[in-house]
């Protein structure tokens, strides 16, 4: 917090003197900013990993279970790797899911969990910790150091990344706007934020999706994808979309396939 | 919110286009995509009832990447044409110095906000006041933007036209429709077309 504080006062100094000497070079401290926080020692997203193992194997729900028979993909109670290849097709149910929707599935199938808390939870919150994105920081973490590669071979795939595609590009709502009117085009901004190109294989898209969940300095939480896109939404005025829904599972198989190749690295730390 | 039949609109939409392009994946199949945003946004929230959620322009751009053929292209001009209302009083310039504020003002009309006066974050994606470092290159830079055009009155009735609907000019635009959409009122329209078109304003300056 004091060196968002610290960054925010060299900004605000910074464009101070700019206007009476020359624009200070601001996309390099912001860099510069981005590596004093990225520090694994340093970031809070890995106590959402502890608490996530912990919950893993802890017997809970009316079935007095653990998670570990759950199957993520790879098995069940394997968890090496298996983030990697989500969104993916599941036989038992029928459908293409995220990590979340599938460990909605193991926590109410197998564990008899209380699902309407689960899903009030599903954010955290000064004072309120969320299952889920301990669960998705210490599942994903055992993905990191390995690649995207979503299968995308089964027909219901195919079907989700073509729904994923057509939603990235769905404009709509009170200002018109799409996934596709921020990051549709290279080397782009809001205000000084950069925004990553997400409509086209390669770097950006790798960047994005192989540094989530991460931890948010500015929200004091780790965030998921499910998350990363409900605020999305919110940004661009739509309705709230609904947590877990097939919709968001489809835009996601959309944009890992985009990033696939690039290397996750997670929890990561963002502002 | 006004939603029209959106199978009705994408089963149109794909017998324009015919195949799809060579980037993309195969269409999904417009029933089954009907089914998805339905389930993603189950119902209206409240207060959002006179809000439009999927309108036949937004249909049309999202099923065109934006880039559409000509004739599809007249046709949502002409059509977005007739949506503008400009002010009864016939005066388009407002308070440059309100219209300042709200072109720094990013609040306002997300789920998560209580009803307030929107913000029309202009600097998100535009230039404006050279000394305003803070802004987004989505939008083509606006600094000096009445001085270049002479601050002719044909011109300021032009850029409030365009903020009111920017489809009307440029269909499929990436700018928001403001008046259209009711986002901004008359009033603060006129302020943004005083902070483009003053000569006082930093915009000019």
């Amino acid at each position: 917090m004091r060196v968002f504080m610290a960054l925010a006062m060299s900004i605000t100094l910074g464009a101070g003197l700019a206007r009476a000497q020359q624009p200070v070079d601001t996309e390099k401290e912001l860099e510069k900013y981005r590596q004093m926080m990225s520090d694994p020692m340093s970031n809070p997203g890995f106590l959402n990993v502890d608490r996530g193992e912990v919950l893993w194997a802890q017997k809970r729900g009316s079935k007095n279970a653990s998670l570990e028979a759950c199957d993520l993909g790879e098995g069940p109670g394997k968890l090496e790797g298996a983030f990697a290849k989500l969104p993916r097709f599941f036989a038992d149910t029928g459908k293409v899911m995220d990590l979340e929707q599938r460990l909605a599935h193991c926590m109410e199938t197998q564990q008899g969990l209380d699902m309407a808390d689960i899903i009030r939870r599903r954010f955290g919150a000064p004072g309120r910790t969320s299952d889920m994105e301990d669960l998705v920081a210490f599942i994903a973490n055992k993905s990191s150091g390995m690649k995207y590669s979503a299968p995308l071979a089964h027909p219901k795939e195919k079907e989700a990344f073509a729904i994923g595609q057509e939603l990235f590009f769905r404009r709509s709502d009170f200002m018109d706007f799409s996934c596709a009117t921020c990051h549709a085009e290279e080397g782009k901004r809001i205000r000084l934020q950069g925004l990553p190109q997400l409509n086209k294989a390669g770097k950006d898209a790798q960047a994005t999706m192989g540094s989530w969940p991460t931890y948010r300095v500015s929200q004091s939480q780790t965030r998921t994808m499910q998350h990363r896109l409900w605020d999305c939404y919110r940004q661009m005025r739509s309705p709230e979309p609904v947590y877990l829904s097939e919709g968001l599972t489809a835009l996601t198989l959309y944009l890992v396939k985009q990033a696939e190749g690039g290397e996750i690295q997670v929890p990561s730390i963002k502002r | 919110m006004k939603t029209l039949s959106i199978s009705a609109l994408l089963l149109a939409g794909l017998c324009i286009l015919g195949p799809a392009r060579a980037q993309d994946a195969p269409k999904p199949d417009a029933k089954r995509l009907e089914e998805v945003t339905k389930a993603m946004w189950p119902k209206t929230p409240e207060g959002w009832e006179k809000r439009i959620s999927y309108d036949e322009t937004q249909a049309v751009c999202s099923q065109f990447r934006n880039d559409l053929p000509q004739a599809e292209f007249d046709k949502v001009r002409a059509r977005e044409l007739a949506t503008i209302k400009l002010p009864a009083d016939g005066k388009v310039m407002g308070d440059w110095k309100a219209g300042q504020r709200f072109a720094n003002d990013g609040r306002g009309g997300t789920f998560t906000d209580r009803p307030m006066t929107n913000g029309a974050n202009c600097y998100a994606c535009h230039q404006m006041d050279r000394f305003e470092l803070s802004y987004g290159t989505l939008g083509p830079s606006l600094v000096n933007y009445g001085k270049d055009r002479k601050y002719a009155a044909e011109e300021a009735k032009a850029a409030y036209a365009k903020i009111y609907n920017s489809m009307a000019v440029m269909p499929c635009s990436t700018m928001p429709r403001f008046g259209y959409h009711g986002f901004l009122t008359e009033q603060q329209m006129k302020d943004l077309t005083a902070f483009l078109f003053d000569p006082e304003s930093p915009v000019n300056k």
